[in-house]
């Protein structure tokens, strides 16, 4: 009787300490922009009005809500590969590479078949994009699963070599014509068909389909990782290689194989861009995409319905450091290193988060199982697993 | 065209500059060594990179005193590092991604930072060159190795340091053996996390003066991510020089000469291939040489793994 009752007690803490789980991301973002407040006092810019107009200019007006929402278009496919890399224990780090490779793909499909029909061109523009970005991320994934390199750094010098050959295409054979025939050779593909545009959700803003597509997308993520055999051997892989490696899966092709829809999801979130915002190949489309997916990812506990609040939450960071440049002139850096110290605080709340899954796995370790002691990344084990 | 590549004074020049190129890479790839052997990996070293070289940058560009940059530079560099091994040591996070925290905090900070404090790219007289008497007046040799500014030279100087670190000294002994086997160090009495914070601070500060080597050496200038992923492939040759102070010597010069022979080619219009392409060289390269290094040598046993007293 007494150990039922202290079932009960520790199910109801459980359920306390979940939320808790939950909102740390939250405290470790409130405490990153606490320090930023303080740097900028020390530079002598009162953080009120910075932030003030951050806020309002990432939330505060139909048109920076709907800038909001289009930047969160990308950060949400990228989110979504790197919660499906991070689970299996995979870091990429080469979303910006892979984002240009699925753009330039993209913009070449789109333009060299002009000719085809609308729904077909987007469909076909779209899937090569995510194949660009799927071989490139399946490079560092091969060579991690055949030679054992760190992806890590793998993924960096990817992104470096992405970006060398992006500035060479779109200073040679991907330049729009009309540059070249008016001399100004400002370094852009010509303009996309027409049909290719991704249709605007509210019209005369950058608000378009492609939100639809990534919200779709974070839904059948979830089910991918939570409810098929591939997601579960995917996540097993990440919890606990060893063990998965003992359950006869073979950890390093699913490790590639996260890599590969990893690189995926960053490919089509670089094709998103050229179809639905820019309409053509230009230089620094990828925006830092790649680095602040990873901070959305990691904010949404690596889950891909936490990622889209997480998305335009930074979204709308990145909208409002603009704003917030031009009417207060504080540097739009100021977010980049904020989102710098989001990631260090958020990965290192997960240590309470172990901390306490260990003691909880302790007390009550005759009758239920603790989660891993992983020393890597915290995986929540919710979801209906 | 290749030809003019051929001459005896192009060759001397880019051997020279490839000495010269390689002292930042040395400087970051060694202390990242350091951490490394301890049992962190740090990615945040091209982050720290950029506050070494901006916090160097501002205070010569301020005072004009070159010595008290370098010395930002470390200070910086020590402040990056605790912060960095109270995250990654004392919290244990997952390295890999608390780097690459590091890195976007020091990308953004030293961007803010150059942009409220000095605004526009400005120029500032860095170090001089400091000719060796007598060995730089050798032919050839003299003009390649002797004639460098003093943090080049002390860039080398380092790899003798942590050399000995490494094989003379107990402090050395306690950053290999907490790097390959925390638990048999914990239980003989070596403080585990005190000498990893030791690794990854001394590491930062080195990443510090790597920076600094940048800002008041080889460029005397800053301006927004001015490190363009050299931290980075600072820490790819860590793998490559095998964890060792030799073998990082070695791959910091392949690349420092592989760089000089662009930024040559380059100077003398030499288009071997499209300049985008040859910009490329570095990192196929170090992709390449991580495909032939990994596996090749053992990592510090415990690297990238947190280390909690069981029981």
């Amino acid at each position: 009787m007494s150990e039922k009752s202290s079932r009960s007690g520790s199910s109801r803490r459980l359920t306390a300490d979940r939320l808790f789980d939950a909102l740390l991301p939250v405290l470790a973002t409130l405490i990153a922009l606490a320090f930023g407040a303080i740097l900028l006092l020390f530079l002598g810019v009162n953080p009120l009005e910075a932030y003030g107009a951050l806020f309002r200019g990432a939330f505060g007006t139909v048109s920076g809500l709907t800038q909001t929402l289009a930047k969160a278009t990308p950060l949400l496919l990228v989110a979504l590969g790197i919660c499906i890399a991070f689970r299996a224990g995979v870091i990429n780090i080469g979303g910006e590479g892979q984002i240009i490779l699925g753009a330039i793909a993209a913009s070449a499909v789109a333009l060299a078949l002009p000719n085809l029909p609308g729904i077909l061109l987007v469909i076909l523009a779209l899937t090569v994009g995510a194949l660009a970005g799927a071989f490139w991320g399946g490079i560092a994934g091969v060579l991690k699963a055949r030679f054992g390199v760190n992806e890590i750094l793998s993924t960096v010098m990817l992104n470096a070599i992405a970006l060398q050959l992006m500035n060479f295409l779109l200073r040679g054979p991907m330049l729009d014509p009309e540059q070249i025939a008016a001399g100004t050779n400002v370094p852009q593909s010509a303009t996309l068909p027409l049909q290719v545009w991704l249709p605007r959700l509210v019209p005369r803003t950058l608000l378009h389909a492609g939100l639809i597509l990534a919200i779709v997308l974070a839904i059948l993520v979830y089910i991918f990782l939570w409810r098929t055999t591939i997601g579960y051997r995917i996540r097993a892989v990440g919890l606990n290689p060893s063990a998965a490696r003992y359950a006869g899966i073979p950890v390093k092709r699913y490790m590639a194989l996260a890599m590969i829809l990893s690189g995926a999801f960053a490919g089509l979130a670089g094709a998103v861009e050229v179809t639905g915002i820019h309409h053509r190949m230009i230089e620094g489309l990828t925006g830092g995409y790649g680095f602040t997916g990873i901070v959305a990812a990691l904010f949404g506990k690596l889950h891909p319905l936490g990622a889209i609040p997480a998305s335009i939450i930074f979204g709308g960071l990145l909208v409002g450091a603009d704003k917030m440049q031009r009417t207060v002139q504080v540097p739009s850096s100021l977010v980049v290193a904020v989102n710098g110290l989001i990631v260090l605080f958020v990965v290192a709340s997960d240590y309470f988060v172990r901390r306490r899954a260990r003691r909880r796995g302790r007390e009550v370790s005759e009758t239920e199982t603790s989660g891993p002691p992983r020393p890597a990344m915290d995986m929540p084990q919710e979801g209906g697993s | 065209m290749i030809s003019e590549l051929l001459q005896a004074s192009v060759i001397i020049g880019i051997l020279h500059s490839g000495i010269r190129l390689a002292a930042p890479y040395l400087y970051a790839a060694l202390g990242e060594t350091v951490a490394q052997r301890s049992g962190v990996l740090d990615l945040g070293v091209d982050g720290i990179m950029l506050m070494g070289a901006f916090s160097a940058f501002y205070v010569v560009y301020e005072t004009g005193n070159l010595w008290l940059g370098v010395a930002a530079a470390i200070f910086v560099g020590i402040l990056m590092g605790v912060l960095m091994s109270v995250i990654s040591v004392t919290y244990q996070a997952e390295q890999g991604i608390s780097g690459i925290g590091l890195y976007m905090f020091g990308l953004g900070l030293s961007s803010l930072l150059f942009r409220v404090l000095i605004g526009s790219v400005e120029g500032i007289s860095g170090f001089k060159e400091l000719p060796i008497p007598v060995l730089s007046d050798i032919p050839v040799i003299g003009d390649i190795f002797f004639d460098h500014s003093i943090l080049v030279y002390l860039a080398y100087v380092m790899v003798l340091v942590i050399w000995f670190l490494f094989e003379k000294t107990t402090l050395g002994l306690k950053v290999r053996a907490v790097g390959q086997n925390p638990e048999a160090a914990d239980s003989l009495g070596v403080g585990v996390n005190r000498v990893r914070y030791f690794g990854v601070i001394f590491g930062a500060a080195m990443a510090g003066m790597a920076g600094a080597t940048l800002s008041i050496d080889l460029l005397n200038v800053f301006q927004d991510n001015i490190t363009n992923g050299l931290g980075f492939i600072a820490v790819a040759l860590v793998y490559f020089g095998g964890w060792r102070p030799l073998g990082v010597l070695l791959g910091s010069l392949l690349f420092a000469t592989v760089s000089s022979l662009q930024l040559w080619g380059q100077a003398l219009d030499i288009q071997l291939l499209p300049s985008d392409l040859m910009v490329m060289l570095p990192y196929v390269l170090t992709i390449v040489v991580l495909v032939f290094s990994s596996g090749r040598v053992r990592q510090p046993a415990a690297l990238n793994k947190p280390f909690e007293r069981s029981g």
